[in-house]
């Protein structure tokens, strides 16, 4: 692992002066956007470092480069082992023509990938992991067994829900060798494995993402001008099409959740109202087991400690609704624009969001 | 009448003696929900406001004669007290905790598999048949009993679109919400099945959003076995691909399983699809008269 240039072109020296440099983040796609090199010397090495550091890959900034031994690579293969929620199972993968577009080569011919679904409680089996390297050399299908039943081993014991390895190489001299993978580990299983959970921190996410996770929100940016906040991620999306079909876009997903108290509804506006491009805030509560008079006190306590510096469409609805539409409108907030229903309220908030912006 | 919940629910809560345990059973018994007991290991012989607390599922299956369990434990231990439940003959468990790790989940379903417990959840707001009982957290106050079935992944979306039918004077038989989890339980072919064959349902709600191919599966079993009237919407156009949107279940990946793709299915296998929660209701009452 490299953080500088020098760094770089010292460990592809030790490597006997060729590699393989990959930038280090957390998402796919890194081959074909420019974010894996090869390099036939340090200098050339130090170059790529040099690039790649502190750069922009997809949205997420680079602050390690891998540098890793080249290998004489006879054949690619692709293999993954996914949680399949429609069949409640692990669906693990495998083909033996890897490098190339596994979406394309899944619709083209779906013949070439093998697909073996596995039940989480009786394991990956033998006739499971024959099946699997059916289409891969024979020579190949030993090395290809063991990498299978370390993968399915990987994903039980570190609750993994996607282990994907591409390429899967057979090296020169026979042996199987995983290149490069990518595991995506449960969040809802992170109390099992701390050391997962601490690894978080080695990439930094946006302060403004890390303060709504803090609170228990769930936030979204999105690229329109109208923020939006609701309860349920479900009347969210929907609210966000609302939205849509009024005429404007929405300038991010956020769900409060279950409760919406003064300090989370401060906090979802702090957020919101962080984006600059935000013209107008269509606030869409139906109280369930929460209570709009307590969502209207939480609005209006969370506007003594944030300054709205745009409009705030607010509908409420659902449990104790008319009590906490009293409330707002004895309040009678310069910034408040009550709204009865979902569909006005998302044509209201449209409307000023285009008006401001023309 | 009405599917899953009805006036021969006994129900067992497995974690009663908990805050939120406590306060959703009192509200579900005050509906007409008949609590028979409550399970929290170690604190067998304790009663919260008259209900029975057991240690085990099984001591309140042999003695309080417990049918169904809703589930309201922490999620490290939610999958365990839905096997428990199963393990111990129990029809139907309602888990209303949200964050079980999907691991967990994929073992509950291997385990639940040719047995004949009925799973709700995880991660939902449980069923409610207005007028007769509820299970879990969806407000009653909004319901009027009816015959139009509701089945939905969301569940604030399940209070919005009641809400409306009922200012518009169309009841329900019984409104499911089964959650957002990628593993589940019953999902919209099982609820279809069951309120296709319930007469006191004539039409069926199905709500659905972005991630997955439950919807495209329900409608393809509509076009093929069901003969009631079904109106559908579905949330999460404008969700960009390749983003979670609140629900573990809302994420859309590739060209499957966005809300353009699903309303098409839907409508190719007869159903209508409403563009906004308040059209539901109006398609509900044209698809009636």
């Amino acid at each position: 692992m490299a953080e500088s240039a020098d760094e770089a072109a010292d460990a592809t020296r030790e490597l006997g002066g060729k590699s393989v440099v990959k930038v280090q983040v957390q998402v796919g796609g890194r081959g074909k956007g420019g974010g894996v090199v090869l390099v036939e010397s340090p200098e050339r090495a130090a170059e790529e470092a040099a690039r790649m550091l502190g750069s922009d890959f997809k949205g997420h900034q680079v602050r390690q480069v891998l540098v890793e031994e080249l290998l004489p690579i006879a054949r690619e293969f692709y293999t993954s082992m996914l949680l399949d929620r429609s069949a409640g199972d692990f669906l693990a993968m495998m083909t033996a023509e890897g490098g190339m577009d596994i979406e394309e080569l899944a619709r083209d011919r779906p013949e070439a990938l093998r697909r073996v679904h596995v039940d989480a409680m009786l394991g990956l089996r033998s006739f499971h992991v024959r099946e699997l390297v059916g289409t891969l050399p024979a020579h190949a299908r030993e090395g290809a067994a063991d990498v299978l039943r370390r993968m399915f081993e990987l994903a039980g014991e570190r609750d993994a829900t996607l282990v994907e390895i591409n390429p899967l190489v057979q090296l020169d001299d026979g042996s199987v060798v995983a290149l490069d993978s990518k595991i995506t580990v449960d969040d809802n299983a992170l109390f099992r494995h701390p050391d997962i959970e601490a690894f978080k921190d080695a990439f930094p996410i946006d302060p403004v993402q890390a303060r709504a996770n803090e609170q228990g929100l769930q936030y979204v940016k999105l690229d329109g001008n109208v923020g939006i906040i609701g309860n349920g991620a479900g009347l969210v999306m929907s609210t966000l099409d609302l939205v849509a079909q009024a005429g404007a876009k929405a300038a991010n997903f956020l769900d409060v959740g279950g409760g919406a108290s003064a300090d989370q509804m401060a906090t979802s506006l702090e957020v919101v109202l962080s984006d600059p491009a935000v013209e107008a805030v269509f606030i869409n509560i139906f109280g369930g087991i929460t209570r709009c008079d307590l969502v209207a006190e939480g609005v209006l306590g969370a506007l003594e400690r944030v300054e709205a510096t745009v409009p705030l469409v607010v509908r409420l609805d659902g449990t104790n609704a008319e009590e906490g539409r009293a409330i707002l409108a004895a309040a009678a907030h310069p910034r408040i624009v009550p709204a009865a229903t979902m569909l006005g309220a998302a044509e209201r908030a449209a409307a000023i969001a285009n008006g401001a912006a023309a | 009448m009405s599917i899953l919940v009805d006036a021969e629910t006994r129900l067992v809560v497995q974690g009663l003696t908990g805050k939120e345990g406590t306060f959703h059973t009192m509200r579900n018994r005050a509906y007409g929900t008949n609590v028979v007991a409550g399970v929290t290991p170690g604190k067998a012989g304790q009663d919260v406001e008259g209900i029975p607390v057991f240690d085990t599922v099984a001591d309140a299956v042999r003695e309080a004669g417990a049918n169904t369990s809703m589930v309201f434990v922490p999620p490290r231990f939610a999958a365990e007290a839905i096997l428990e439940s199963a393990d111990a003959g129990i029809d139907l468990v309602v888990c209303i905790t949200e964050g079980i790790p999907v691991k967990d989940m994929a073992y509950v379903h291997s385990f639940l598999r040719g047995r004949d417990t009925t799973l709700i959840g995880p991660n939902c707001p449980g069923a409610v048949s207005p007028g007769v009982a509820n299970v879990g957290i969806i407000p009653p106050e909004v319901c009027l009993p009816g015959r139009v079935g509701f089945v939905s992944r969301s569940g604030t979306l399940v209070y919005q679109i009641v809400h409306e039918l009922t200012q518009r004077g169309i009841g329900q038989s019984t409104c499911v919400g089964m959650g957002g989890d990628p593993v589940h339980g019953i999902g919209f072919i099982e609820a279809l099945r069951m309120f296709e064959d319930d007469e006191g349902t004539d039409l069926t709600i199905l709500t659905g959003e972005i991630g997955g191919d439950d919807e495209e599966r329900a409608a393809a079993y509509i076009a093929d076995h069901v003969s009631k009237p079904v109106v559908a919407y579905i949330a999460g156009f404008e969700a960009p691909p390749g983003k979670r949107m609140g629900h573990a279940g809302a994420i859309v990946t590739g060209s499957q399983g966005t809300a353009a793709a699903k309303a098409e299915a839907l409508e190719a296998g007869g159903v209508r699809v409403a563009r906004t929660p308040s059209q539901v209701s109006e398609l509900v009452q044209t698809a009636l008269s």
